[in-house]
């Protein structure tokens, strides 16, 4: 019990709104991506509400929502369904329950990185980096490659990196922040 | 009229003929984009749901360097336009969090700039006077349909950007260029976003249905204003009758009579608008 409560405090408190949820479907029934997920948008609502943590926190549709935020602008009760997924996101991540397979964190690591070290994102390099750390640069899919040897043939990847100037003040607000979450 | 310009990374790489034809049409209407000095990455889609601060801080630098320039803001890809707008709003209504980012950036938010996308700009009175003049090659005979996108549009309290179910300021510009816009239901419909590089089954089926939209109205091209948009549509296209896939700017410098110009912009498309240029 202490810890379905605990869960539900620790959601409930970025997204009071939560409660608010009277299971419309409305969320589900526009969401363009629901097809993919394992749990509706709806039942991850309930599911929180009910403290069913793991089975949340496990669950691919945070990894399959494309945050398009079809569903939070239609939502008759104004839940921030998205900011939702952010928190259960940070949630799973830091408890070392996302789904297996699943690899959109794995993209976000090394976005921010690619941010913190040179202030921009480098499309190529992020390419790269991505498939490096999930095995796929060893066993590349030939689809992918032909599309992107089309990108780069059409003059639509940029070879070198660009970098700010004042990368180090984007270190030291990374620094700062990231003590912080 | 000055503005402050901020590209954003896509439109240094895969989305360079957004850069360049949005610069090339600018000019032609008055406008003097002075691109922000040192502008860094809005962190996009992979700050929020990280750290949320961070995803405020981000963007705020930015925001701050327009302000030292004291010029407002144009930013033409959609995923920027959001991370920005969305850190304004934070930065007025939320004092500990910009407490908290200013003191991580050394800096201070005023809150004296405000942020644009170019279609906004673009659709003020006396520009599309501007525009009207300009057009010396109207794109008569070509059946358009535009296509919006999340970003944009939602969350509308956040963006403040047109109908968030059916925006029109796109079909409106377009319609100067001459060319028909035709009514779908797919306007602001999910193209899969970044998805494109983890799950690209996931959006060859959007991509698919939007496309099988859009030639159901009897469009000939699809016409964009956000660099991910662009991409995926593009890319993520099958069969072999594709549509080719425009930034709003590329058929507004086509109907000014931007020949040569046009041409470079064509060559980095995946999807080649021969169709396009054929129609004039």
């Amino acid at each position: 019990m202490m810890q379905e409560r605990d869960f539900i405090r620790k959601v409930t408190e970025e997204v009071p709104e939560l409660y608010r949820c009277y299971q419309c479907l409305t969320c589900t029934l526009g969401c363009p991506v629901a097809f993919a997920m394992d749990l509706f948008p709806h039942e991850i609502v309930r599911h929180v509400q009910l403290g069913e943590k793991e089975k949340v926190l496990g669950s691919s549709t945070l990894w399959i929502c494309a945050s398009c935020e079809t569903c939070a602008t239609r939502c008759p009760n104004e839940i921030e369904i998205v900011k939702l997924m952010d928190v259960l996101r940070r949630m799973a991540v830091n408890e070392r329950l996302v789904k297996k397979g699943e690899k959109g964190h794995v993209l976000n690591r090394i976005f921010l990185d690619g941010i913190r070290k040179r202030g921009r994102i480098h499309e190529l390099s992020l390419i790269v980096d991505l498939k490096r750390k999930t095995g796929e640069l060893l066993r590349p899919n030939k689809e992918e490659m032909k599309l992107g040897f089309e990108m780069f043939r059409h003059g639509k990847l940029k070879l070198l990196p660009s970098k700010i100037r004042e990368t180090e003040a984007i270190q030291r607000l990374f620094s700062r922040l990231e003590k912080k979450t | 009229m000055r503005i402050g310009y901020y590209p954003g990374c896509s439109l240094e790489s895969t989305a360079k003929e957004y850069d360049l034809s949005l610069r090339a049409v600018a000019r032609k209407v008055g406008f003097e984009l002075i691109e922000l000095p040192d502008w860094n990455c809005c962190g996009a889609s992979s700050a929020h749901p990280v750290n949320p601060v961070l995803s405020v801080a981000l963007p705020a630098r930015n925001l701050m360097i327009a302000e030292e320039m004291g010029l407002d803001i144009m930013v033409p890809c959609a995923a920027c336009f959001l991370r920005l707008m969305e850190a304004m709003k934070l930065m007025n209504d939320d004092a500990p969090l910009k407490k908290m980012v200013n003191e991580a950036l050394e800096k201070e938010y005023r809150g004296t700039v405000k942020v644009y996308h170019p279609l906004t700009v673009f659709s003020r009175h006396e520009v599309k006077d501007k525009i009207k003049k300009e057009i010396v090659n109207p794109l008569s005979g070509l059946r358009t349909v535009c296509y919006y996108g999340c970003y944009l549009v939602r969350p509308p309290d956040v963006t403040h950007f047109d109908d968030p179910e059916n925006p029109t300021v796109m079909d409106e510009l377009i319609r100067l260029t001459g060319a028909e816009v035709l009514d779908w239901s797919w306007k602001v419909d999910c193209c899969g976003g970044s998805h494109a590089l983890l799950r690209p089954e996931l959006v060859e089926t959007l991509v698919g249905e939007l496309c099988a939209g859009a030639k159901k109205a009897g469009a000939q091209g699809i016409v964009t204003a956000c660099p991910l948009c662009q991409s995926n549509l593009e890319t993520r296209q099958a069969g072999s009758e594709k549509l080719p896939v425009f930034y709003f700017t590329e058929l507004l410098g086509l109907a000014m009579g931007m020949g040569r110009e046009v041409e470079e912009w064509w060559k980095k498309h995946l999807i080649k608008p021969n169709l396009m240029v054929a129609t004039h």
